[in-house]
């Protein structure tokens, strides 16, 4: 594989489950060397979570495993046994990021906080993501995705204004901490080739999402608004929905408060420009219910496809909702060549997303997601000096 | 003085409206020096249909909803994506426009922008002319679908690239009831992908001297944020459903109703072990002995009654007191936050995660902070969202050397200026 801009850059990655994952699959993406560090025996949790092939769970055929963990090398370590954390430090010697998602201050228990490992190694960029960050009365609290979105503001405003809220779509509160530990890490990588320092990054997951609907806050904070939950309405034009069509759903955004002309045409209903109702945003928003009766036949018998290039063509905001099995169809992700397959021993030719920018001098490049352990051998005696017979010590003392 | 990140870093910023926005704060925050450059009219989005209507619709968001004189200079949601950033005015349809955006660029690191694919292409303003006046220049794109393929012209906001990218089918209360996310998630989940991008390219050109173009199409962003459900199909060839509230194998799971209008708590008990401390702070109820409950497998099966029985206990309490009660003895829940109680919320409060800043026609008002703490090269507050054209001399002047009176000449010929044209 050519050289890479992160080739440089060596990442001891103390991370399970999904944020920190996601933030050292991107490093590895760009070249950076990284050495995952597993729990001996069962390795990262995210190797117990599925979808599986035919439903048979099996550590090395996790669906969440395989695509959070491309391109890293595994090995296994127990941190929190004395021998362990002395393996870490030689480790951190090594390595220019340390990364890490365990509840704060477990780290700092066993003696490898940002203070002692600063000074094992100054140069150190640590990164830390954490549901609450590292203080606060929130610290300790236990959450997943849920909870997030709960305590950032966003599960409010999701789902029918008749129903309980809705939780938002899984994952996305984790992998956005670790996408914002990303941005910090290479911020600091940045600012090291100046400064010849590493630094400490806190980053907590509640304020990574808490400042990720923006609008509404400003709407609480501008206007005094308590912002509802609108279901696939909002409150600023109507029609700025989701339809039924004949073989699925569509998105629309309409026009976004300018004229509508496009979107009575599109639907054949240039009379609607005439209706009283239907004259200004606010009107629009006022009487949804009764232009969406005046819509819906014409969404009813046209297929997605047929309403997605229709108003593409009217310049209007519209777009498909397609499924997972559509997607991969799509002529558009493949005229554009963004499908990636990667051969598995385990599981074999595996799709995955390519990358999600494209940097013509430095592209993110991929490779399969390591076994349990597959690189001790590589890292404990190429990189520590350990004999074969002190990995066979090692492991039969559960270290590794 | 303090450290910052990204000192001497200039970037020439052409984005509008939320992803590209967001994008250039972030980096505005870490110490970027970032040169807003706005069309006269393209701040209309904001303010035309909330002043039309002189009330409180629109993306404007007004104080007390009222657009005042300068509509324009006055929105919430303008301010909040636009933070140490300096603005001036340009149009870049004008020979005069072009010419000046091409002398920003030769003293600029970062190009960045938002439009569709033609509009840069009409401008004659792409990657390959404006390498020529800044051969180690950076520049992004975060066009919606790219700038190649069928849909390469196609518009989208949020919710159409949701859409097509496969995100809106993973979404709802259930298959037959989808329901769309509150916000729209791929435009902030751009802005950090962008940051991300910029900050590669960036250090890309400290070692190597090299700059490069990147693009990136938000739609492909979105499909790589699902890509465990990617990978899962690929692996079973299943189609994946919306999970709603549910979870695969825990419960209790979900939002429960409490005391009060539409206060709810959000609870997860995941291991025998949390459901003993569940019903301990419950206070040992008789019905969660019975047999329906007694393990992780029977509850999950008689989740149904399970959930009415559990909305019965915290019915009776305020959403804040039951998720201390609980988090407490290791079980997560949340109270599900409005906006209002965001804002106030004891924990971003003692983070200090909102930053009060002070604008001249709106007044000081909390904006969310950045969310990466740097311990030595913390971000800082520089100045407000800047009105428009606020530093036309400061920056066409002071920084390009454009004489006084040509500044002059290109106001009176509308191609700069502090109003958009139609209130002329």
């Amino acid at each position: 594989m050519s050289k890479q801009v992160l080739s440089h850059v060596k990442v001891l990655d103390l991370t399970h489950h999904l944020s920190g994952p996601f933030c050292s699959k991107f490093l590895a993406a760009f070249g950076a060397e990284v050495i995952k560090v597993e729990r001996p025996g069962e390795g990262d949790v995210s190797r117990r979570i599925g979808p599986f092939p035919n439903d048979e769970p099996h550590p090395e055929k996790s669906a969440l495993f395989l695509f959070l963990n491309t391109g890293k090398k595994s090995i296994t370590l127990d941190i929190h046994s004395p021998t362990g954390v002395e393996i870490v430090k030689k480790l951190v010697k090594e390595v220019d990021v340390l990364v890490e998602n365990f509840q704060p201050g477990v780290l700092s228990q066993l003696g490898l906080d940002y203070e002692t490992l600063d000074k094992i190694n100054p140069r150190l960029i640590m990164a830390s993501i954490t549901n609450f960050g590292q203080s606060g009365p929130y610290r300790d609290y236990k959450a997943n995705s849920m909870v997030e979105y709960a305590l950032s503001g966003h599960m409010y405003i999701t789902g029918f204004p008749h129903k309980e809220p809705l939780t938002c779509l899984e994952y996305q509160p984790e992998y956005q901490g670790g996408l914002h530990a990303f941005d910090g890490i290479l911020g600091s990588l940045y600012w090291r080739e100046e400064s010849g320092q590493g630094q400490y990054i806190d980053v907590s997951i509640q304020e990574c999402l808490a400042g990720q609907h923006e609008y509404t806050l400003a709407n609480y904070a501008y206007r005094g608004v308590i912002q509802e939950r609108l279901g696939n309405r909002v409150d600023i034009d109507h029609p700025i929905t989701l339809y039924p069509c004949k073989d699925g759903w569509v998105s629309m955004s309409g026009r976004m408060s300018l004229n509508q002309e496009p979107v009575f045409l599109m639907v054949d209903r240039l009379d609607l420009m005439e209706d009283p109702r239907f004259q200004t945003a606010r009107s629009r928003v006022e009487h949804a219910e009764e232009l969406d009766a005046e819509l819906m036949p014409w969404f009813l018998e046209h297929t997605k496809e047929e309403v997605f290039q229709l108003a593409q063509e009217l310049r209007v905001l519209g777009g498909m909702v397609l499924r997972i099995e559509e997607l991969l169809q799509n002529p558009h992700y493949k005229a554009r060549e963004f499908w990636q397959e990667i051969e598995h021993p385990e599981v074999g030719k595996v799709i995955y997303p390519g990358g999600p920018f494209r940097m013509e001098a430095t592209p993110w490049q991929t490779t399969r997601a390591p076994f349990l352990g597959e690189h001790n051998q590589e890292i404990y005696c190429g990189w520590l000096g350990y004999s074969k017979e002190d990995l066979v010590r090692l492991r039969g003392a559960w270290v590794i | 003085m303090k450290k910052m990140l990204l000192k001497g870093v200039r970037i020439a910023d052409l984005t509008r409206v939320w992803s590209g926005p967001l994008s250039t704060r972030i980096l505005g925050d870490l110490g970027a020096e970032v040169i807003k450059v706005e069309d006269l009219r393209s701040r209309g989005l904001y303010w035309q249909t909330g002043a039309e209507e002189q009330d409180s619709m629109g993306l404007g968001l007004f104080p007390e909803g009222k657009p005042g004189e300068q509509p324009w200079n006055r929105s919430g949601m303008f301010n909040d994506y636009n933070r140490n950033k300096y603005g001036v005015t340009l149009d870049l349809n004008t020979k005069p426009g072009k010419e000046l955006f091409k002398r920003l660029v030769a003293v600029s690191d970062v190009v960045i922008e938002n439009y569709t694919p033609r509009v840069m292409k009409n401008f004659g303003l792409e990657y390959p002319a404006l390498r020529e006046v800044n051969p180690s220049l950076i520049m992004i794109s975060l066009p919606a679908f790219g700038r190649s393929g069928p849909y390469r012209d196609y518009l989208g906001w949020g919710p159409e690239i949701e859409a097509v990218a496969g995100i809106t089918t993973l979404m709802g209360y259930s298959k037959d009831e989808p329901c769309r996310m509150g916000y729209a998630y791929t435009d902030p989940a751009t802005s950090l992908h962008a940051v991300g991008a910029i900050l590669l390219a960036l250090l890309h050109r400290r070692l190597t001297g090299e700059g490069q173009y990147i693009e990136l199409a938000q739609s492909e962003m979105a499909t790589s944020l699902i890509g465990h459900q990617i990978v899962g199909f690929s692996l079973t060839g299943r189609e994946p459903q919306p999970q709603g509230n549910r979870h695969p194998y825990a419960a209790p799971h979900g939002p429960y109703r409490c005391k009060g209008d539409n206060q709810w708590i959000v609870i997860t008990v995941t291991s025998d072990e949390e459901w003993k401390a569940f019903c301990s702070v419950m206070g040992n109820p008789s019905w969660t002995r019975q047999d329906l409950f007694s393990d992780q497998l029977s509850r999950w099966k008689n989740r149904d009654e399970l959930d009415g029985l559990v909305e019965q206990w915290t019915s009776q309490h305020d959403h804040y007191s039951v998720m201390q009660m609980l988090q407490k003895t290791g079980v997560a829940a949340a109270a599900v936050l409005d906006n209002k109680e965001v804002l106030s919320d004891p924990h971003l409060k003692e983070r200090g995660f909102f930053w009060d800043v002070a604008h001249p026609q709106t007044g000081t008002f909390p904006y969310p902070g950045p969310p990466m703490r740097l311990s030595k090269t913390a971000p800082t507050l520089r100045k407000p969202a800047p009105c428009l054209g606020e530093h036309n001399q400061e920056i066409l002047v002071g920084l390009l050397g454009l004489p006084q009176e040509e500044l002059t000449q290109l106001e009176e010929q509308g191609v700069i200026g502090t109003k958009p044209p139609s209130l002329e």
